[in-house]
């Protein structure tokens, strides 16, 4: 049987990722705590199984770099060495490198650079204290032969063979598939008499002749499992012809990246009994309407509240599926932090909190970049240096701060510092500069931190440091938007800031609330559905003949009509024969005008984007029953597009009749 | 086009023709992923008035477009013979509206011209050449720019 | 007659390797990705035809497991073959004392660990 393992690579690359990121963390906090023995056995564990399975899999120069990095690692583990500061920065580059190698092993790219550099020192303090062992032998196959060979072998077993899940049988066997066997003698002179034979012991021995075209160790290495437990004698026999080189050949070849995901056994063994269930419910149903008379609707009905109720437990673990820690995105922070902070002259201590917080796949692998530059901003910006810090009456060392938690359906995340903080004097200046605020506008602080994220605001500068380079914080904002999130911004002058980023727990469902406007159906997340009533004219006011506001139990919001916004003919346009929907987000309301409201439901999300391209005021597309595609609409974005000027939303609006 | 050798059909390319009007266009068959009745069309807003919307192809959202529209021509009412062609261009899948499919046409090398120069307003980008077939012609399209609905583009169409 | 072997390793690349030669050669499959889960998947399945274990596990370590395994009666002749890697020389013999019929050195392929496997499985 031929089997290709390149085929368990990907799963080879998923779990390295993880395993490098374990030796990262650990690393970290070995030279930050020096470390107890679990952690070091933590790194040791790591790396060691990134040899074994790298060798396993032909993965030869990450089998081959792993060995020196290893072995520092067992001396590490043994005490022989310590981890000083050099040590850390030795490992941490080495384990860059098993990183970058990983990449290039995944991606078909070049090695990094650096590699024999890291192995050869590495190999050096190997020698230093006591020598490094050989390169790993990646195959063991190919080797020495030679023709027709004979050899007398007499084997005696241990009595505790069957004890250690031996078969001496399936030695003789093995030794068959060798060669040729004669002369086989059955010694049975140490067997008891029965009232005294242990049914579990092994009495036999037997001396047998081999021809083989093997070498006399292959042929002991037939024994290899019980040559402690044994008595073996092998004894060549005359007529030995020279041996032949057979060179081992490794098979190389570069997979595509693909994007899976590791599953549970129990998550998948839960969701098979489910769809057993669901097949008996089917079943059940079918065999109900085999035949049916109205005395069964009873039955019907059961059956099918069954079928509901295990579709929506499926559901459930299905989505339960993509789930992943957001321990995958913080991980990586130990190390960032610890370089950053070098970098910029800051002493910085990283807590982290929540990280076995779970999110949907798809958003996990999306948000590296936005904590990314929350965190660099805070670094950078945020946090003083240590003299700044204790003039200030500070603790030199700084606090950041990563936290995740559940909040009502969502996930937040938070990166906190007890740095500067923003300054609103310094933000309004900047904004009346870029035109985003007028002079006689009035904002409150809280108002004027929110203009950080602004388009156009932060690609100019930094805002903790006004003289600072920008940070892209409108980048941020879309990133998290395009996840369906919010960011959010906390803070206090000369005390520090939080970011707050809101995130749905999943992509892939929403309740939500499906409405009418026209011909079109639209689903709304329940979410962000605050209210709904049809106004009465004296609720309507319009402004400069455009815009148009509803009074919300006296509080004047943006009123959207949706038929206008899209473009949609054969809609209600009096909104005294509509009704209006009020969206909240983010702390902004919108009323939108639709025709009428049609039911409350789940609704899975597909991206429009995949397909086509991202589309205002829309978060994505989803499938009715009756297979139509109705599209989702963006609350915060909707309500955004309400609170543009004018002349943009009027253009947003010709647009939109054109279609 | 000329120096195109195909390995695929014997002497030349197999081509999936329809029609759109009286004129019979081409599609290179290895981009057709299938051949779809027409179905409800969900419009999306602010789209080019030649993307119709998008369907529902088993579960993906596929945009879909009306090549009428996109080559400029009158609009006529869908009828029971409208057919939505899948294509299939590797990152993207786009259905194309067209009046009515006719059949496969293989094309050898030396049936196709280039794409004359036919004057302002009628843009030859979307053509890869003409394929003359006795008294039948058929305009092999650049399916990959009809189909291209990358923003940039959008933004300037 | 199908025959089942218990797979225990922390990397799930190695098990799914393992298990796809297994399956290959026809065996029923069981995972656990410690010694613990090896236990218990014992504990579930009963009887198995063999047992290939990691030695180097987090909560339990091969060992440990070798050694619990052998004193279930379910367990007292099944062959279990333990991965080891060549810098782990003592820990074969450990692994010896503690009931392991034999080893394995990774790393492997599958037809090495087939070849393994027939010394010790009818």
């Amino acid at each position: 049987m031929r089997i290709d393992v390149t085929r368990f690579r990907t799963a080879f690359f998923e779990e390295a990722v993880e395993h490098l990121a374990t030796i990262e963390r650990g690393l970290i906090e070995l030279e930050r705590s020096g470390g107890d023995a679990e952690l070091m056995n933590e790194i040791f564990r790591s790396v060691h199984s990134i040899k074994g399975a790298s060798g396993s899999f032909g993965l030869n120069d990450i089998a081959e770099f792993t060995h020196g990095f290893e072995s520092v690692l067992d001396r590490l583990r043994q005490g022989q060495m310590r981890p000083d500061r050099a040590l850390t920065t030795l490992l941490l580059r080495a384990a860059d490198i098993l990183s970058g190698l990983v990449r290039a092993a995944q991606g078909g790219g070049a090695p990094p650079a650096g590699v024999g550099e890291v192995r050869t020192e590495l190999e050096s303090l190997l020698s230093g204290s006591g020598g490094a062992k050989g390169p790993v032998p990646v195959r063991e196959d190919g080797g020495h032969r030679k023709e027709g060979s004979r050899f007398r072998i007499s084997f005696r077993p241990g009595r505790d063979l069957f004890r250690s899940g031996m078969d001496p049988l399936l030695l003789l066997r093995d030794l068959e598939n060798l060669g040729t066997i004669s002369d086989v003698e059955l010694d049975r002179s140490e067997l008891p008499a029965l009232a005294l034979l242990d049914a579990e012991a092994c009495y036999l021995a037997w001396q047998l002749t081999l021809v083989t075209d093997q070498t006399e160790s292959a042929v002991r290495e037939v024994f290899t499992f019980v040559e402690d437990a044994c008595r073996l004698e092998i004894v060549a026999l005359p007529d030995q012809a020279g041996p032949v080189d057979l060179p081992a050949q490794v098979e190389r070849r570069t997979p595509a990246a693909e994007s899976s995901i590791r599953v549970a056994t129990e998550k998948v063994d839960e969701l098979i009994n489910l769809v057993g269930e669901l097949v008996i419910a089917q079943a059940m149903v079918s065999e109900i309407i085999d035949g049916f008379s109205l005395k069964r609707l009873g039955d019907l009905r059961a059956a099918i509240a069954a079928m509901a109720r295990n579709t929506q437990e499926l559901q459930a673990r299905v989505l339960s599926v993509r789930m992943l820690p957001v321990a995958m995105v913080f991980n990586r922070f130990p190390r960032l932090v610890r370089d950053l902070a070098e970098h910029c002259g800051r002493v910085v201590r990283l807590e982290v909190l929540g990280e076995d917080t779970e999110l949907d796949k798809g958003v996990i692998e999306k948000l590296g970049d936005p904590i990314l530059h929350l965190v660099r901003n805070a670094i950078d910006h945020g946090i003083e240096a240590p003299e700044e810090r204790l003039a200030r009456g500070k603790p030199a060392e700084g606090r950041l701060r990563l936290a995740a938690y559940h909040e009502g359906g969502n996930v937040v995340i938070e990166v906190t510092d007890d740095g500067r903080g923003l300054d609103p004097q310094k933000i309004r200046a900047k904004a009346l500069e870029r035109g985003l605020v007028k002079p006689d506008e009035t904002l409150t602080d809280d108002q004027l931190h929110a203009l950080i994220m602004a388009p156009g605001f932060s690609t100019a500068t930094a805002v903790t440091d006004v003289s600072g380079r920008g940070v892209g914080l409108d980048v941020v904002r879309q990133n998290v938007e395009s996840l369906n999130g919010s960011v959010g911004i906390e803070s206090r002058s000369g005390e520090g800031s939080t970011m707050r980023i809101r995130l749905p727990l999943t992509l892939a469902i929403v309740d939500g609330l499906a409405l009418r406007v026209g011909g079109q159906t639209f689903i709304v997340p329940l979410l962000a559905i605050r209210e709904s009533f049809r106004p009465r004219p004296a609720d309507l006011k319009s402004v400069f003949g455009q815009g148009e506001i509803v009074l919300v139990r006296g509080e004047p919001l943006p009123l959207v009509r949706l038929h206008r916004q899209f473009g949609i003919g054969e809609a209600v346009t009096d909104p005294a024969s509509g009704l209006v929907l009020v969206l909240s987000s983010e702390g902004t309301s919108v009323g939108i005008l639709v025709d009428e409201l049609l039911g409350q439901s789940q609704f899975v999300v597909k991206s429009l984007e995949q397909q086509y391209r991202r589309v205002d005021g829309v978060m994505g597309a989803t499938i009715l029953g009756d297979g139509r595609v109705a599209l989702i609409l963006d609350a915060p974005e909707l309500a955004r597009l309400a609170l543009l000027r004018e002349p943009e939303r009027d253009a947003l609006c010709v647009s939109g009749e054109r279609a | 086009m000329t120096e195109q050798i195909s390995g695929q059909a014997v002497g030349g390319e197999q081509f999936l023709t329809f029609t759109i009007g009286a004129e019979e266009y081409g599609i290179e068959i290895l981009k057709v992923q299938e051949i779809k009745g027409y179905s409800a069309i969900t419009p999306i807003p602010n789209a080019p008035h030649y993307v119709r919307g998008v369907i529902n192809l088993r579960g993906t959202i596929v945009p879909v477009v009306d090549l009428r529209a996109r080559f400029g021509m009158s609009e006529e009412a869908y009828t029971k013979f409208t057919v939505i062609i899948v294509v299939n261009l590797g990152r993207r899948v786009v259905g194309l509206v067209v009046d009515a499919v006719s059949d496969v046409l293989n094309v050898g090398e030396q049936d196709v011209e280039p794409p004359p120069p036919l004057g302002v307003g009628v843009d030859t980008g979307f053509m890869t050449g003409l394929a003359k077939m006795g008294e039948r012609l058929v305009l092999l399209l650049n399916i990959e720019q009809v189909a291209n609905l990358e923003e940039s583009v959008l933004q300037t169409a | 007659m199908t025959r089942t072997a218990l797979v225990i390793d922390d990397s799930a690349s190695m098990r799914q390797m393992v298990t796809f030669t297994l399956s290959e050669a026809g065996f029923t499959t069981l995972e656990g990705a410690d010694g613990q889960q090896g236990l218990s998947a014992l504990g579930r399945a009963g009887k198995v035809d063999l047992i290939i274990t990691d030695l180097n596990m987090p909560v339990m370590d091969g060992i440990t497991f070798i050694r619990q395994a052998r004193q279930l009666p379910i367990c007292k002749f099944t062959p279990i073959l333990m991965l080891t890697t060549e810098s782990q020389e003592a820990r074969k013999l450990e692994g010896k004392a503690a009931g392991a019929t034999g080893w394995l050195v990774k790393p492997f392929d599958p037809e090495k660990l087939l070849q393994v496997i027939g010394k010790v499985v009818r």
